[in-house]
């Protein structure tokens, strides 16, 4: 899979270096590094990385969830209430 | 200040009083919709409330704005400490603080901590779900949401298991009386919320003088033998030690049990994360969006006069930052009243935004993560008993006090 | 313009950041038309940052630098391996070094930069003597380092100067960086900032050689083996790392009628390429490091910003002014935004701090290595900021510059009110690295200047 990180955006907030440590990493307090191309077999750990990002500044092209649209049929899909 | 401000800014204290109005706790959402029309509202007692998103992240991350409540002109019935742990403190000894405290908890000294506690806490969920009826009925705050977290922490932390009871109690105690304020009784809860804590701290200081006598390699552990690079004193350590056990305990409850209620009122959410166990990941960020555990940051003070939209906040005030409100703010999510796991776009302040963003973030999602799915996939047919359910006391802290689930077969 | 046909073809030239970017946000925005990606490096776009950093460092390797497509491009012709050596406007159409024409009804130019090469060929040709730009160079540098080396030569202190004295020193290796200017980074954060950043190098354990050139790279045998410096010593090493800065990519432009150059291609801030006679073009469109554009936050003045985010907000900005309709065209005006990781230090950067002349320290401790700091022009206004450990901060001091807000004093209550100097060198040139953002002139004069001498009218 391939991952980008818009670093102007990220903050340091290291939500993905706690949730997955062999792909991203970071060097001193705040510099984040990642590996832009992680195995396969970090996905699981990538795609947690990916939601809890709290400033959204990672991408990825792996499989996202399927669109909104599909899962959420329209009648139900007002307030949760 | 002209008539009609006046007559604004009682509405907005107003509004205010209903969000704390236990009545209205199961559904504040309305409220904070009133209160976002206005971009900065003034309150009875002299404190700024503001809901919107842009507002909200803005103040967190401007450097005119206080976490220590020395700086505020009218502290209330807030507990003026010294030394107090670091989210009531700011740089440089915030971050001298949390940079020391996150060296046995994450990253960069140590990455694979919280991610290395994921294989336990499955397995400590799992024996809670064994722990059930096999069918019929189940508290599942009691029974699933409230017993992970202090477990958790006391377990990382290096608390001895047979101390959590202890420390559950003193948690509630001081979390009660943590926005008193807002509540009956209030002069009770803030007594015992004091003397909970003191007793706390006590045992704390004996705990890191035993861990210095026999060490292990549990975080209080490791902090009270460190002896490279820069250490916290005695009482900081136990002010830090203080606030991982209360910040991480009822917040990640209200989060397992607010996901739980989220779930049983939107079936096709449950049937879709049985089906796909990862859904759970972009499901919880949705509900700290939807249902933020945390409603509001009642604590923060202006270090200068600070103009809003024309707005003076000025140099003492105090200021609450609706983190709800702002999670639901249109300008910002589309549909923001859907509960929609699929929007693609949550960036919500569930965890706060900034320095102070949320220390334990990462074990909370894990555990929340780690509940729903179990939750999800092994009892079939769950039903809410109520709906909705009774609420805890706070209006900050918010969430169901009980969940009483029927459901027909424990897998 | 009503009425103008929807684009049938679109090509890009440039197969990089902006390249990539450009073209998913065609689709993205809804283009089924044909689209061509042009891009002279054999590999599929990848990101360049991670060069000096994880992979200098060995945690990753050169080839896992592949970027995402952020959208399905669709059957896409990639034209990879082969420059474009011209754009024939009158025609229509970008024609390949192997003659190869490809007609277009729109063109995004992100042809980007390339490294500054080491002025003596001969001595550039040395084994040993790298730069960093591309991953068959990062490749190659590792190769060397791998091999083992007593000592690396760094000529130039700019972000990339540093990060790859960085990176050496992580990996233990002995290192000396020789800088024309009074310190590090004085180019893109002034002389304040850059005694920071001196610190740095220090602490790090690098041999700093600041106010000092290489006069020359010797050798024997075909090898590198020592810089001969301009204070009269001699710098013993087995490896010597250009980082110069950047050369624009504009030489195929020559005989396009674009108002290009060594500067880069003129941009409006829709980044729609400018011609000589300094109309707008409708139909080419420029982004990333090679756009020279307009920003309406700064005066309109063209800037030149080598910044990763600039290629990625711009050609999305560009790609989406492409192809809808006039009306709903917006500017790139984003503040611009800088980061460089370096000896375990996140600095960050917004604004244009080469505008200022004077500069603030808002927060935290320059001592300490961390902290922020404001920039202010002549009249008192805010128009950049940095940060060395503080980029939790750093959107704050983005709202200030959105705002042209005062230069605000310190925040913390212990930092004296002092605001100093900022000391930018007085031309780009008294620094061996181009400062990150390059004023290139606010009049129309200024453009003028830089026009290309022997273009063609405009069609
Ligand atoms: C080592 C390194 C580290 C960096 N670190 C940072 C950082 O930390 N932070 C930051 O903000 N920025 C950083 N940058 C800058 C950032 O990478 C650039 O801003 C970004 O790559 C610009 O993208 P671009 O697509 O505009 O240009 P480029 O990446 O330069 O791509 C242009 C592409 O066009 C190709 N090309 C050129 N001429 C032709 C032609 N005639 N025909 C066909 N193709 C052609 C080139 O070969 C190249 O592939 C760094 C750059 C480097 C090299
Ligand atoms: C779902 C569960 C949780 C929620 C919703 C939550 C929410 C928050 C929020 C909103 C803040 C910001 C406070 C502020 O800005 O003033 C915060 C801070 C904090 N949280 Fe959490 N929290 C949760 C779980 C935890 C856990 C499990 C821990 C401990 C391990 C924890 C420890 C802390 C600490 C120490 C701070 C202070 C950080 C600082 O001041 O720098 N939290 N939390
Ligand atoms: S979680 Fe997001 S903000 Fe935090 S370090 Fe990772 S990419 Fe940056």
């Amino acid at each position: 899979m391939r991952v980008v990180v818009d670093l102007a955006v990220c903050q340091g907030y290291a939500q993905c270096a706690f949730l997955a440590p062999d792909a991203f990493r970071l060097n001193g307090t705040e510099g984040l590094m990642y590996q832009p191309n992680p195995s396969d077999d970090l996905c699981r750990a990538v795609l947690r990385a990916v939601a809890a990002c709290p400033v959204q500044a990672i991408a990825t092209d792996a499989a996202v969830p399927a669109p909104a649209d599909a899962a959420v049929p329209a009648a139900r899909a007002g307030d949760a209430r | 200040m002209t008539t009609s401000d006046t007559v604004k800014s009682a509405v907005s204290a107003d509004l205010m009083r209903q969000v704390a109005d236990a009545e209205n706790r199961h559904d504040p959402y309305p409220i904070y919709a009133r209160l976002r029309e206005k971009r900065v509202n003034l309150l009875a007692d002299g404190s700024y409330a503001l809901g919107r998103y842009a507002d909200v992240v803005g103040l967190l991350h401007d450097p005119r704005v206080s976490s220590d409540p020395h700086h505020a002109s009218n502290p209330g019935s807030r507990l003026l400490v010294d030394n107090g742990p670091f989210i009531q403190r700011d740089p440089p000894d915030h971050d001298r603080l949390r940079s020391i405290a996150t060296r046995y908890f994450g990253p960069p000294v140590s990455p694979g901590v919280v991610s290395g506690q994921e294989p336990e806490i499955l397995s400590f969920v799992s024996d809670l779900i064994d722990a059930l009826p096999a069918s019929g009925e189940a508290d599942l705050v009691d029974h699933l949401a409230y017993p992970l977290p202090v477990s958790v922490i006391c377990g990382l932390l290096g608390v001895p298991k047979s101390d959590e009871e202890q420390f559950r109690a003193w948690t509630e105690d001081i979390v009660r009386g943590l926005d008193a304020e807002q509540q009956q009784g209030a002069d009770d809860l803030i007594r015992q919320r004091q003397q909970a804590q003191v007793a706390m701290f006590g045992y704390v200081t004996e705990l890191v003088q035993r861990h210095r006598a026999q060490p292990d390699g549990s975080m209080l552990s490791r902090l009270a033998n460190d002896h490279a690079g820069q250490q916290m004193t005695d009482g900081e350590l136990g002010a830090t030690s203080l606030l991982l056990l209360i910040a991480g305990h009822e917040t990640t409850v209200n989060l397992t049990a607010n996901g739980v209620l989220t779930l049983l009122r939107n079936p096709w959410a449950l049937d879709r994360l049985r089906a796909d166990p990862d859904w759970v990941i972009p499901l919880v960020e949705e509900l700290l969006r939807f249902e933020p555990p945390v409603q509001y940051l009642p604590n923060r003070v202006a270090l200068a006069d600070i103009d809003v939209d024309g707005t003076t906040i000025p140099k003492g005030a105090s200021i609450v930052l609706l983190v709800a409100a702002a999670n639901r703010d249109p300008d910002r999510f589309a549909h923001p009243d859907r509960f929609d796991p699929d929007r693609g776009d949550i960036e919500h302040v569930g965890f706060g935004s900034g320095i102070h963003y949320c220390f334990g973030a990462p074990l909370a999602r894990i555990e929340a993560q780690a509940s729903l799915t179990a939750f999800a996939g092994r009892l079939a047919s769950p039903r809410l008993a109520a709906d909705p359910p009774p609420y805890r006391p706070s209006p900050v802290l918010r969430g169901p006090l009980h969940l009483r689930v029927t459901y027909d077969k424990r897998g | 313009m009503p009425g103008r046909p929807a684009a049938q073809r679109i090509v890009v030239v440039g197969a990089s950041l902006a390249g990539l970017w450009g073209a998913a946000t065609l689709r993205k925005e809804g283009f089924d038309g044909v689209l061509t990606i042009i891009g002279d490096e054999n590999d599929p776009p990848y990101d360049r940052p991670p060069l000096t950093k994880q992979v200098l460092t060995g945690w990753v390797a050169p080839d896992h630098t592949v970027l995402p497509h952020l959208e399905p491009l669709g059957d896409t012709r990639w034209l990879l391996g082969t420059p474009a050596a011209q754009l024939d406007r009158r025609a229509g159409e970008v024609v390949l070094a192997d003659g190869t024409r490809v007609p277009y009804d729109l063109v995004l130019i992100a042809t980007g930069v390339r490294n500054r090469p080491w002025p003596a060929s001969d001595q550039a040709a040395l084994s040993g003597v790298c730069g960093v730009r591309t991953r068959e160079d990062a490749a190659r540098l590792i190769d060397h380092l791998d091999a083992g080396v007593s000592r690396v030569v760094v000529i130039g202190a700019g972000f990339t100067g540093s990060e790859v004295a960085s990176a050496c020193r992580h990996r233990g290796i002995d290192v000396t960086v020789v800088e024309q200017a009074q310190a590090p980074l004085t180019g893109a954060l002034g002389g304040v900032i850059g005694d920071v950043a001196a610190n740095l190098h220090d602490a790090n354990g690098v041999d700093l050689r600041c106010g000092v050139t290489v006069q020359a790279l010797e050798g024997s045998g075909g090898t590198f083996r020592a810089a001969a410096l301009s204070d009269g010593t001699t710098v013993d090493a087995d490896v010597a790392v250009v980082a110069l800065g950047g050369v624009r990519n504009t030489e195929w432009l020559a005989d396009s009628g674009l108002a290009s150059g060594p500067l880069g291609v003129a941009a409006d801030a829709g980044c729609r390429a400018v011609a000589v006679n300094g109309l707008v073009t409708d139909d080419v469109f420029v982004a990333g490091d090679v756009a020279r554009f307009a920003h309406p936050l700064f005066d309109y003045q063209f800037l030149t910003l080598e910044h990763w985010e600039n290629a990625a907000v711009g050609a999305q900005v560009a790609a989406r002014n492409m192809i809808c309709a006039p009306e709903d065209r917006r500017p790139h005006a984003c503040v611009p935004t800088f980061w460089s990781t370096q000896f375990g230090v996140n600095i960050k950067s917004v604004g244009v701090p080469s505008l200022a002349d004077q500069i603030v320290v808002t927060q935290g401790s320059t001592e300490a290595g961390s902290f922020a700091a404001a920039y202010g022009d002549r009249d008192g206004r805010i128009v950049g900021a940095v940060t060395f450990d503080h980029g939790r901060w750093i959107d704050h001091y983005r709202g200030l510059i959105e705002q042209a807000a005062a230069l605000p004093g310190p925040y913390d209550a212990d930092l004296p009110d002092k605001r100093e100097p900022a000391r930018f060198p007085p031309h780009p040139a008294a620094s061996y690295h181009g400062p990150t953002v390059v004023v290139t002139g606010h009049s129309p004069t200024a453009m003028d200047a830089v026009r290309q001498p022997a273009g063609r009218s405009a069609p």
